[in-house]
């Protein structure tokens, strides 16, 4: 079972290592393949859809989908393009995130996704949800806000922390992120080193007292777009 | 501090075990006995099972029939589906709130009523009605409605007034079974010539899917893993499908039959039911068949006498949550967990129930395996068309005459459907319910199969007068509502679709609308992660392909270049103070 896997995508031919997931054998590859809830070192969740690639006609996770044989890969076309970018212009409405006051802007990858696709305004309504802060702990803050539900902090506290101090309450539209504890995350063990708070790809979980520590324009996104690392540097080259 | 009205929250974990695979069991008893789960009940539930807080507080929040506040002794939750909209629900809506003083989500001072809206309970044939706890009410009326609340506050018992509605049995589901007579044929043979037997007889998953019913046998029997499990799908959620209940009410024994030759051909050692928490008043139907069952040799250990071969049946109750149909948000349910589905591969097959192989069938599916079993796969194909063999029960409702459940061989058309069920001159039929697809006229021809017209049972007839863009609107609100919000476009996009829907609808449309709504929902479909998201565009796409001139008759024209959408007033209606 150790054969390296043939696939091709987008008519390039690539292998994978059995175990691999698409997106992963892309990356090692040199392609990237768009994405959000994805986090290296992480369970993929397959929940953001960013990541959408086309496999022999059907659409799936690129996140998800383990690498086989002869798999034909779509990824980057002109209708994946404009599906993903409707995935983002529906994770810009559906919270209430305004770059141009968030600590963040330059260093969140929703923001620098936006960029790549080249989205100044989403084409849909925004939902003005009604979003809650919590600013009970010490040092760290959650702001719902510019949550995308992207999964990474439950995550990362249960697999990498060894903890549990996230999980996701009520459903659809009502679906957010909630803290173990009945009154903010200050009633958890959540601390500025786990992992979980440094896996937030927007602003929605920051370490207080350090937000402008590098200053905007200097940050990663402002360097170079994301997915830059993906395409520059393949496994083994 | 409020008094309980049962057992501590500790004596109730420990009553199962303290097994936190059992939490959806423990979370139910709890809402039961105390009205609710409040965040003393979830740190004792997290402490007893040894679980996160919060993980308790987001499998109780994933689930409507589950609450952290406490509701009243009696909660009457009144369904909200089209057919009950259509059948005068909002006139028994307002008798409610005005008998109680109360709106929908508050609860009475007394404590005594918690009054809600629910989605479909499965009784379109006999609507509108409401479930008064597990009790369920139906045809009501503003008259019987304030009459069943003056009997409640009178203490007077609530009773029943579920209709069977079977007017048509057919050969397959509802002839006469003689307890045990397929089993015995079954266990005679291998399990793997059991297994021959369904795939000769061409028996596809009755849910709506569709999937050769014996190759998903023959998956699970040749996956690596012990024990493995058989399910019965009995979260029959999509608004208009009621078939289930009759099977449920009618003959149980034909599904229990069909769960243990499902069993034996497989190689499970047990078997779930899992049941729409809407159902919850024919459990103790369900379990003292069961018990009969097994007094008389058919569950247990060495079932009819067959060495080595142990089966029983064990029932899983939901607790609301349309998305439990999905087989995969079924397993997590029955593991205590939130109702998502999973990510697959693995397939459930390979990996399901306690990550270990688990075959998840319709409850109709494990009905007709039996009757193959009894009657023979030769017997079986004979009745239907190519492709799609067997009989398919139909859950008729709406603008019919005889609104019920009629078991037809599969590739009658919609044309004998209207005949045998009294629609006189339908100008709409929704087939399968939200999630399948709008027909008009031109397609009254095409026949209900798995090639053509495929539906999981629900056959609803909307009449002359009926405004088929309402009725699309209202079924997006069921999406919106029954989303589990795993995914981006499912959670998101079903909302933005009933906007604009919604936007035309308020005649506040032009053109360009109607090309936002198709590519939009072309996202959600395509992009979606599971079948509810893949789907849950159709009440938009189908009427847009087959009712088109019913938006543009709405759209409005611009007459000044600007965005007819935008009203003015209205916008600055907000604003003002």
């Amino acid at each position: 079972m150790s054969e390296p896997i043939s696939l091709s995508i987008d008519g390039t031919k690539i292998s994978a290592k059995p175990g691999q997931t698409v997106l992963e054998a892309a990356e090692d590859a040199g392609i990237y393949i768009p994405r959000l809830c994805f986090m290296k070192g992480l369970k993929p969740a397959g929940s953001c859809r960013v990541c959408t690639v086309r496999i022999n006609g059907r659409a799936a996770a690129a996140c998800t989908q383990p690498a086989a044989a002869d798999m034909f890969v779509e990824n980057d076309t002109d209708e994946l393009r404009r599906l993903r970018h409707n995935v983002i212009d529906m994770l810009f409405v559906e919270g209430n995130h305004f770059c141009m006051i968030c600590e963040k802007s330059g260093a969140c990858e929703l923001q620098a996704l936006a960029y790549r696709f080249g989205i100044t305004a989403p084409k849909y309504p925004y939902l003005f949800p009604k979003r809650s802060l919590d600013a009970s702990h010490p040092s760290i803050l959650i702001d719902r806000n510019r949550c995308v539900l992207c999964g990474r902090c439950v995550r990362a506290s249960k697999e990498l922390d060894g903890k549990y101090v996230f999980d996701f309450v009520g459903r659809g539209r009502g679906k957010r992120l909630a803290v173990d504890a009945e009154h903010g995350l200050s009633g958890t063990d959540a601390a500025v080193a786990d992992r979980a708070i440094g896996a937030c790809p927007t602003g929605s979980l920051l370490v207080k007292r350090i937000g402008f520590t590098v200053p905007v324009g200097r940050r990663r996104f402002d360097r170079e777009p994301i997915g830059s690392d993906v395409l520059k540097s393949p496994a083994g080259e | 501090m409020s008094t309980s009205r049962g057992p501590s929250v500790a004596a109730i974990c420990e009553s199962h075990r303290n097994d936190r695979f059992r939490l959806m069991d423990i979370v139910l008893d709890v809402q039961r006995s105390h009205g609710g789960i409040d965040g003393t009940a979830l740190d004792a539930i997290a402490k007893a099972l040894g679980i996160a807080r919060v993980q308790v507080e987001s499998v109780v929040s994933f689930y409507v029939f589950l609450t952290r506040r406490k509701t009243g002794t009696y909660v009457i939750r009144l369904c909200d589906d089209i057919i009950d909209d259509l059948k005068g629900a909002p006139e028994v809506a307002a008798a409610l709130e005005s008998e109680l003083g109360i709106g929908f989500g508050e609860t009475t001072e007394d404590g005594l009523f918690s009054l809600e809206y629910t989605s479909c309970i499965g009784m379109s044939d006999q609507a509108p009605a409401a479930l008064v706890n597990d009790v369920v009410v139906t045809d009501l009326s503003p008259g019987s409605a304030r009459e069943l609340i003056r009997s409640l506050r009178a203490r007077e018992p609530v009773r029943s007034t579920v209709a069977s509605n079977l007017h048509l049995p057919g050969r397959v589901i509802f002839a006469e079974l003689e307890r045990g007579a397929a089993l015995g044929k079954a266990l005679a043979i291998s399990p793997a010539e059991v297994i021959r037997e369904i795939k000769t007889s061409r028996l596809r998953g009755r849910g709506g899917a569709g999937f050769p019913t014996g190759m998903k046998w023959e998956y699970t029997r040749a996956a690596q893993g012990a024990p493995r499990y058989l399910i019965a799908n009995a979260d029959e959620g999509e608004p208009g499908t009621f078939k289930d209940r009759v099977i449920l009410t009618e003959c149980p024994d034909l599904l229990f039959e069909g769960m243990t030759v499902g069993g034996y051909a497989v190689g499970a050692a047990s078997g779930l039911l899992y049941l729409r928490a809407e159902y919850a008043y024919l459990r103790e139907l369900l379990e003292s068949v069961l018990e009969k069952r097994r007094q008389a040799g058919l569950l247990g250990k060495n079932v009819l006498g067959k060495a080595g071969f142990d089966f029983d049946i064990r029932i899983q109750m939901g607790a609301g949550a349309y998305i439990c149909g999905e087989e995969t948000a079924l397993i997590n349910s029955c593991e205590g967990l939130r109702g998502e589905p999973r990510t697959r591969p693995p397939f459930p097959v390979q990996e399901g129930y306690l990550g270990k192989p688990t075959c998840v069938n319709n409850v109709e599916t494990l009905c007709c395996a039996a009757r193959i079993l009894e009657m023979g796969a030769g017997w079986f194909s004979a009745i239907g068309i190519q492709g799609s063999t067997g009989t398919k029960l139909l859950s008729l409702s709406g603008d019919c005459a005889r609104p019920g459940v009629f078991e037809v061989p599969l590739g009658t058309s919609l044309r004998e459907v209207f005949t045998i069920c009294g629609a006189e001159d339908p100008i709409a039929v929704q087939v399968g319910g939200p999630s399948g697809q709008m027909v008009g006229p031109a397609d009254f021809d095409r026949a209900i199969s798995f090639d053509d017209l495929s539906t999981g049972g629900a056959v609803t007839v909307f009449g002359p007068g009926r405004d088929v863009l309402a009725i699309a609107s209202k079924f997006m609100a069921f999406f919106v509502h029954e989303s589990c919000g795993y995914c981006t476009p499912c959670r998101v996009g079903n909302v933005l679709l009933k906007e604009r829907l919604d936007k035309i609808l308020d005649g506040r449309g032009d053109a360009s609308d109607l090309d936002y709504l198709k590519e939009l929902g072309d996202t959600v479909k395509i992009t979606s992660r599971c079948g509810l998201g893949q789907s849950s565009p159709h009440p938009v796409l189908t009427t847009l392909a087959k009712f088109r001139p019913e938006y543009e008759r709405r759209l409005r024209p611009s007459s000044d270049g600007n965005n007819p959408g935008f009203d003015l007033e209205t916008a600055l209606a907000k604003a003002r103070p």
